[in-house]
C-alpha cells in the first residue's frame, strides 16, 4: 500500500470544486512493476553485435591554448576505428538554448584552439571495444600553453580579470546589461526609512545530479540512411533538434527513441553525448555507444551551479521588510548551457514569496574556468531559497520575533504586485505556514491564525 | 559536549513551467478498434510517474476507466512535440494538452454513440465504467467498445483529438525586469528538527514536517513520493553533496564515485509527516500545479535554521559539513572568551 499524504480539506474548501472518478486516486505507477522485477528496459540493455564505443580525451588544464594535438598513438591501438576531432563536427559551435533564441553559440562540441575547463572534450575515439576506446583516448597527446585561469565569480567580474570568453565579457549579456535586473520601488529610500539594516551572504558549492543511470545513448544507423538515437534524454525533440543543427542534417534524418530514464534531475537536458555518437555512427556506418563513466558523470558533466547570494534588507522593528537588495552570482563555469536561463529565473524568483515595496536585484551569470553548470532540479530557485529563508530566520532572531509570524506578516497575498510587476494570484503561503505550525504544535495568536492569502487585513 | 536539538522553519513558493513560458507540449489521442484510447506524446517520464498521471487525465476527461488508456511516448517519429521534462512542467503542460486532445476525442465518441443510440449527443454522459448512457436512463446505454467498433466499421469515423498547451512567451523588460515568468506558484512550509553533536559537528535530521499547497493532488501517492523523495534530495544537498568540496578555493579532491560522493543512506532518512492543501490553479489540469522540483528546496534552509536553533551557528555555505559546524562553534567560543 502506497504511503498517502492526507489532504486537509479545511483550507480553500470553496475553491476545491469538481467531482472526479480517476483524478485524486492513487493509481499505481505504470513503471513500478517493471522496475522492481528488473524488466524495465533501459537504453544500455540493447545489445548490438557490431556496436562501437566512444571515449573522450579531455583537457587536463583549466584554461590553455592548444598548440598541437597528436592522435597517432590512439590510431595505433588495436581496435581503434576512428578519431574524431573538431574538424569532423559540421557545426562545432552551439548553445542548446538557441532553440529558444538565446545566443551566442559559445561552446564547441570538441575543442579547437583552446580549452576553458579541465575535462573539456578535445578528441573522441571510436573503437571496437570500450577498453580500446579508453586506451586510445589515453594515448592522445595534447601540447598546451597555459593561460591565466579564473576560478571565482567575483574575481571574474573584477577590473583587470583575464577575459576568458570570446564574446569579450566574463558574464552573459542581458540586452545590453551585465546582469538580469529587477527594479521595483526605491530600495535606497527603503533603507533610509528602515529601523535597521540586516545583511547576509550565502553560498553553495557545485552539486552533481548523481543519477543511478549515467547519461548516454546508442545510435543505430538504419537501412534507409537515417539514424535512430536511443537515449535517456529528458527532452526528445530538444535533443533531436540540437543534434540536427550540430550535424547539419535535416531533422527528419534523425529519430529519437527514449522515455525510460534512471534519474534525470536536469542532468539529461544538456545535449552532449548524442551529437558525437551520431558522428561516430556516420563515420563507421556502425552503431555507436557513448555513455559517461561514473567519474565523468561526477567531474565532467554539468553541475548544479555554485551560487553566491548577498542580501541586504531594510527592516522595521515590527517585522515588516521594507527594502530588499539582492546581488546574486551564478557560476556558469566555462560555457552557457542553461545558465543564462536559470539566472533570469533566479531574478524572477526574488525577493521570495514576500511582498516588499522596494526591491533591487542584480543576477549575474558569470563565466569561470570551471566545469560548466547547467539545469538541475529547481535551479535558479533552490539556492536562492536557502539564502532567502536563512535570512528570514536571521531577521527573526535579530528582532526577537517568532519566525513564522515574521513570515506571515510579510507573506504575499492575492492582488499584491510582485517585484517583476505581475499581480499575484492563487497564493497560499499564509495557509501552508498556518498548517505547518499546527503539524508541530507551534502556537499562533488569533490575528495570525485569521490571516488569509485571499485578502489582506488592514494594519 | 552534548547532543543538542533544534527546530527550524522555511516557507517557499515555486513557479510551474519554464520561466517566461514559451514551452509547448502536444498530445494526440485516438481510439483503437475495441475502445482502447492511445495517448501519443513525445514526453519523457523520468520515473516520477508522468505516464501514470497523464493516463489519469485522459481517463477522467474521456470518462473511461484508466484500464482503457495506453500512453505511447518518447518516440519522435510518432509523438508530437514536447519541450521536455524539466521546470516542473510535465504534469501541467502535458496534462493540459492531453485534456484538450481527450475532449476533442470525447466529442466524437459521444457523437458516434448518439448515432448508434439514435439520440442527441448532448443528452449523453459517461459513467466512468466504460458505458455511455442517456442521461437519466438506466437502459439506454452503449459500451465504449461497441462505440469504437461502430466508428471503425460502420460509421467510418476516427475517434481522435489533438491538444496543445502553450503559455505564450514573455520578454523581460531589460531595465526593470518586468515579466510574466510563471503559470502559477505552488507553496510549501517545512519544519526540520535536528540533533547536532557539538563535539563532532555532525548534524542528524530527526524529523521533517511539510505542508505543500499543490493545486490538486492528481495522484496523492505519486505526489507523496515527490515530497518525500525531494526532501531526501534537499537533506542530501544540505549535509553532504559537492563535486568540489573546497569550492571556490580548489578544484582538487573531487569525488569520482559514490564511495567519495556521499549521500544519505537509509539510516540518515528522517521521519516525515506531511499534509497537502489544494488551491486549484485556474490554468492547471484539474487545478494541478507543478511540484517536481520544489520538494528539495525548503528542507535546506529549514535544516540550517534548526542548526542555529540547536547550537547558535549560522550556516551560510552549503553543504553543512561537520567542519563548518565545528568552526562555527569555535568562533562562538572565541567570541564568548573575548
Amino acid at each position: 500500500m502506497a504511503r498517502l499524504t492526507p489532504i486537509d480539506n479545511a483550507y480553500f474548501d470553496g475553491e476545491r470544486t469538481g467531482d472526479f472518478t480517476v483524478i485524486g486516486s492513487a493509481v499505481q505507477r505504470s513503471d513500478a512493476r517493471g522496475h522492481v522485477t528488473g524488466r524495465t528496459v533501459f537504453f544500455e540493455d540493447m545489445s548490438l553485435p557490431d556496436m562501437t564505443h566512444v571515449k573522450i580525451h579531455r583537457s587536463t588544464r583549466h584554461h590553455a591554448r592548444i598548440n598541437r594535438v597528436d592522435v597517432s598513438g590512439a590510431l595505433e591501438v588495436p581496435g581503434v576505428l576512428r578519431v574524431i576531432t573538431h574538424e569532423d563536427v559540421p557545426n562545432n559551435w552551439y548553445v542548446v538554448l538557441r532553440l529558444i533564441g538565446v545566443g551566442p553559440d559559445d561552446e564547441p562540441v570538441l575543442a579547437e584552439d583552446r580549452v576553458l575547463y579541465r575535462g573539456e572534450p578535445i578528441v573522441a575515439v571510436v573503437a571496437e571495444t570500450e577498453d580500446a576506446a579508453r586506451e586510445g583516448a589515453a594515448r592522445v597527446v595534447v601540447d598546451y600553453t597555459d593561460l591565466p585561469a579564473v576560478l571565482d565569480v567575483e574575481e571574474a567580474l573584477a577590473d583587470g580579470a583575464p577575459i576568458i570568453k570570446q564574446a569579450g565579457t566574463n558574464h552573459f549579456v542581458y540586452e545590453g546589461h551585465h546582469c538580469r535586473r529587477v527594479r521595483f520601488g526605491d530600495v535606497e529610500r527603503g533603507f533610509a526609512e528602515a529601523d535597521r539594516i540586516i545583511e547576509g551572504r550565502y553560498s553553495s558549492s557545485p552539486i552533481e545530479h548523481a543519477p543511478t543511470e549515467p547519461t548516454g545513448c546508442i545510435v543505430v544507423p538504419q537501412g534507409d540512411g537515417r539514424l535512430r538515437i536511443h537515449t535517456n534524454t529528458q527532452a526528445a525533440f530538444f535533443t533531436l533538434d540540437n543534434t540536427a543543427l550540430i550535424l547539419g542534417v535535416p531533422p527528419t534524418s534523425l529519430r529519437v527513441v527514449g522515455g525510460t530514464v534512471g534519474g534525470g534531475f536536469g542532468g539529461k537536458v544538456d545535449v552532449i553525448v548524442e551529437p558525437l555518437a551520431c558522428i561516430a555512427a556516420m563515420l563507421t556506418g556502425r552503431p555507436a555507444k557513448y555513455v559517461y563513466s561514473r567519474a565523468e558523470e561526477m567531474q565532467v558533466s554539468s553541475t548544479r551551479a555554485a551560487e553566491r547570494i548577498v542580501i541586504k534588507d531594510g527592516v522595521m522593528d515590527d517585522g515588516r521588510i521594507v527594502a530588499r537588495k539582492i546581488t546574486l552570482y551564478v557560476d556558469a563555469g566555462a560555457y552557457s548551457r542553461h545558465s543564462p536561463y536559470g539566472t533570469t529565473k533566479a531574478a524572477a524568483h526574488m525577493p521570495g514569496p514576500y511582498t516588499i515595496p522596494n526591491v533591487h536585484v542584480d543576477a549575474y551569470c558569470v563565466y569561470t574556468n570551471r566545469t560548466p553548470s547547467s539545469a538541475m532540479r529547481g535551479f535558479g530557485v533552490t539556492i536562492g531559497d536557502f539564502a532567502l529563508e536563512s535570512h528570514m530566520d536571521r531577521i527573526a532572531r535579530e528582532l526577537g520575533m517568532d519566525p513564522l509570524r515574521l513570515r506571515l506578516k510579510n507573506a504575499y497575498r492575492d492582488g499584491d504586485m510582485k517585484a517583476h510587476r505581475k499581480i499575484a494570484s492563487g497564493t497560499a503561503l499564509v495557509e501552508v505556514i498556518q498548517s505547518a505550525a499546527d503539524l508541530v504544535g507551534h502556537d499562533l495568536p488569533p490575528e495570525y491564525r485569521a490571516m488569509s492569502s485571499a485578502e489582506r487585513a488592514e494594519g | 559536549m552534548a547532543l543538542r536539538q533544534g527546530r527550524g522553519y522555511a516557507a517557499v513558493n515555486y513557479p510551474t513551467g519554464m520561466n517566461l513560458g514559451g514551452d509547448p507540449s502536444q498530445a494526440l489521442v485516438h481510439a483503437t478498434t475495441m475502445g482502447g484510447f492511445v495517448v501519443t506524446l513525445s514526453s519523457v517520464d523520468l520515473g516520477q510517474g508522468l505516464r501514470t498521471v497523464i493516463a489519469q487525465c485522459a481517463a477522467e476527461t474521456l470518462g473511461l476507466p484508466i484500464e482503457n488508456i495506453i500512453v505511447d511516448t518518447a518516440d519522435t517519429d510518432t509523438g508530437p512535440h514536447c519541450m521536455g521534462t524539466f521546470a516542473s512542467r510535465g504534469t501541467h503542460r502535458v496534462g493540459n494538452a492531453v485534456i484538450m486532445a481527450a475532449r476533442e476525442a470525447r466529442d466524437v465518441m459521444l457523437q458516434v454513440a448518439a448515432d448508434e443510440l439514435e439520440v442527441d449527443a448532448e443528452d449523453l454522459e459517461t459513467d466512468g465504467t466504460g458505458f455511455i448512457r442517456l442521461k437519466g436512463s438506466s437502459e439506454k446505454k452503449i459500451h465504449v467498445s461497441d462505440v469504437a467498433l461502430a466508428a471503425h466499421f460502420r460509421q467510418g469515423r476516427t475517434i481522435s483529438g489533438r491538444g496543445i498547451f502553450l503559455k505564450e512567451p514573455s520578454t523581460p523588460v531589460p531595465e526593470t525586469g518586468e515579466m510574466d515568468p510563471d503559470s502559477c506558484q505552488a507553496h510549501a512550509c517545512t519544519v526540520a528538527e535536528v540533533e547536532v553533536d557539538d563535539e563532532t559537528g555532525v548534524i542528524e535530521v530527526l524529523r521533517l514536517y511539510n505542508t505543500y499547497e499543490i493545486g490538486r493532488a492528481l495522484n496523492p501517492a505519486i505526489a507523496t513520493q515527490q515530497v518525500e523523495g525531494g526532501a531526501w534530495m534537499g537533506l542530501s544537498h544540505a549535509l553532504f553533496e559537492s563535486t568540489e568540496p573546497y569550492y571556490p578555493h580548489s578544484r582538487e579532491h573531487g569525488p569520482v564515485d559514490f564511495t567519495e560522493y556521499l549521500m544519505p543512506g537509509p539510516a540518515d532518512i528522517p521521519a516525515q509527516t506531511s499534509l497537502f492543501l489544494e488551491r486549484p490553479a485556474a490554468d492547471g489540469p484539474f487545478g494541478a500545479k507543478g511540484i517536481g522540483e520544489m520538494t528539495a528546496n525548503a528542507p535546506i534552509p529549514a535544516i540550517a535554521n534548526a542548526v542555529y536553533d540547536a547550537v547558535g551557528v549560522r550556516l551560510t555555505s552549503m553543504p553543512f559539513t561537520p567542519e563548518k559546524v565545528l568552526r562555527g562553534l569555535d568562533e562562538l567560543r572565541a567570541g564568548r572568551a573575548g
